[in-house]
């Protein structure tokens, strides 16, 4: 199945390498306009090098296309340029500086003052609990306010395309739920989303498409009415291998 | 946690302190202005250091070299020379910038250990120069006979000028660094501090930032370096050496790294401290090297933070 030219986002021949060794070989996938997709695999598969490597953030070949567009994606600015926004695994807040400064660092390319603050206004609505603890410091926030204020600052970017990396990631399974229906929200809402993630069932509630990844490869694309159990999961693990 | 207005309280008291220090200098003369000198120009040298390594998150242990090809260049310039001290130290400055650029470029892909090493590297090779390039620096003997900072006839003989020249470069400095810190720029380096990546991701050019606070760090090294050739009347390779890089680091700690304040209180701590100790004699670096230890224990984010031990204080 290849993208249609109004593909939000689409990759091909990725590779990706850290030194002498590649981790990520030549991948090829896509994420419709306003499509949730999940990317699935076990610890070490490749999928957080998959992420970094789509934003430039990680050495290789291949191409990254916005919207049809070529991205330079060897640069990470470009791409956050572009509305490519990543955010990361272990959520990477800036500790030390209050919930605000964060938030507002995730705007750190645009310079329209009415612009970031229609954008926080949307973030706080999303994240009512953010606009709580704004003067708070970003540190002191628990795991699951962590995380909302991770993809808080991810949204002030303006993504077109928003890649997460495993947003459940240490958090109890409420607080993932939650994280997972904003989600949801913000898909219904127009967004164009690449999820990884390890907890598939999660996932596969929302995405209408998942790519199984393993040892550094795309081996199976799958949707979630094809995966009812996790045999069927190990199924499409095994009849790849 | 918030910022308490306690803090600022002790902040306050602890200028006012040290401005009564200041006073108490003036009118009694003598030692306590070479000192208090000494503690101006660390100050300046360590906000440097803060810049990189408080708020960027880098290490330096090569500081010292930018302080000392300024150092000699004003030495060089205004001893043998006959140059104006203030035509020569922007000279230095200017020196320390591409020295700065040339060494940062490529070093500053490094990271943690690898960078503390190829600075210190630096600091090595400078320290070696100043040694073995007799015909300029005369080696270990160092150069002598600088005169005074000043302009034309009107030079600062008297100590007690010189210091308040001093105290003025350092405010101009102190608030310099402030609006930089409070600056877009300076939430940056606060962001690559906290995670290179998530900061890459949000779209700053973590590469050119991280060289922009080495050469701001820089800037501020080679100003500290001219002023203390003039402040001293003498250079030499042991001025700028390893000791510095040492002290600096001490200073940066003691009084309270990634604040405005820190280096400011941590070189007026490290430069008193010892004299305080005189009458332990022999034990004098004992008891300095204690206390030392001490007030890391207590304040481990350093001076500037002592807040927390107010009442009310949430810190």
């Amino acid at each position: 199945m290849s993208g249609s030219p109004a593909a939000a986002l689409e990759v091909s021949g990725l590779t990706a390498r850290y030194g002498p060794i590649e981790v990520l070989h030549p991948t090829d996938l896509h994420v419709g306009q306003g499509e949730l997709v999940a990317v699935l695999g076990p610890n070490g598969a490749g999928k957080s090098t998959l992420l970094r490597r789509i934003v430039g953030l990680v050495a290789g070949k291949g191409t990254v296309a916005l919207g049809g567009a070529n991205v330079p994606a060897s640069d990470p600015r470009t791409c956050a340029m572009r509305g490519l926004v990543l955010v990361p695994e272990g959520r990477g807040i800036f500790g030390p500086m209050t919930v605000f400064e964060n938030l507002d660092l995730g705007s750190y390319l645009a310079t329209n003052k009415a612009e970031i603050r229609t954008r926080l206004e949307r973030v706080f609505a999303l994240f009512p609990r953010l606009k709580d603890r704004q003067k708070q410091l970003g540190g002191s926030l628990s795991g699951g306010e962590q995380q909302m204020l991770a993809i808080g600052r991810g949204l002030m970017a303006a993504p077109k395309v928003l890649l997460l990396d495993e947003p459940s990631l240490g958090l109890a399974p409420r607080l993932a739920e939650e994280i997972f229906v904003t989600l949801g929200e913000l898909n219904k809402a127009g967004l164009s989303v690449l999820l990884v993630e390890q907890k598939a069932p999660l996932a596969l509630k929302l995405a209408k498409r998942a790519y199984l990844l393993s040892v550094g490869r795309v081996v199976s694309e799958v949707t979630p009415d094809q995966i009812q159990s996790p045999h069927d999961l190990a199924r499409y693990y095994l009849a790849a291998a | 946690m918030q910022r308490p207005d306690s803090r600022r309280l002790v902040r306050n008291a602890l200028l006012a302190l040290a401005a009564a220090l200041l006073v108490y200098a003036f009118v009694a003369g003598g030692y306590l202005i070479t000192v208090l000198g000494f503690a101006a120009i660390y100050a300046i040298f360590v906000t440097g250091l803060n810049f990189f390594m408080g708020y960027a998150g880098q290490v330096s242990f090569g500081q010292n070299a930018f302080a000392a090809l300024s150092g000699y260049t004003s030495a060089v310039l205004t001893a043998n020379y006959g140059w104006q001290p203030i035509a020569a130290l922007p000279l230095g400055v200017v020196g320390a910038v591409v020295l700065a650029f040339v060494v940062g470029y490529p070093a500053l892909r490094l990271r943690g250990h690898y960078l503390a090493m190829a600075t210190l590297a630096l600091g090595m090779i400078v320290y070696e120069i100043a040694v073995e390039w007799q015909s300029v620096t005369q080696g270990y003997m160092g150069i002598s006979g600088i005169p005074p900072l000043g302009i034309g006839r009107w030079e600062l003989n008297d100590p007690k000028y010189q210091l308040a020249f001093l105290i003025a470069v350092l405010v101009v400095a102190l608030i310099a660094a402030y609006r930089l810190k409070e600056s877009r720029f300076g939430m940056a380096l606060a962001a690559i501090a906290g995670s290179e990546d998530a900061a890459k991701a949000l779209g700053i050019d973590v590469a050119r930032y991280k060289l922009a606070a080495f050469v701001i760090a820089a800037v501020y090294a080679a100003v500290a370096g001219s002023l203390m050739a003039h402040f001293v009347g003498f250079v030499s390779p042991e001025v700028f050496g390893l000791h510095m890089v040492i002290s600096g680091f001490m200073m940066l700690y003691v009084g309270g790294i990634g604040s405005i304040a820190g280096p400011l209180f941590g070189a007026l701590i490290v430069s008193l401290l010892p004299e305080t100790f005189r009458a332990f004699k022999d034990y004098q670096d004992l008891a300095y090297g204690a206390a030392l230890i001490i007030i890391l224990i207590f304040a481990p984010k350093g001076a500037a933070s002592l807040a927390r031990f107010l009442p009310g204080s949430r810190g």
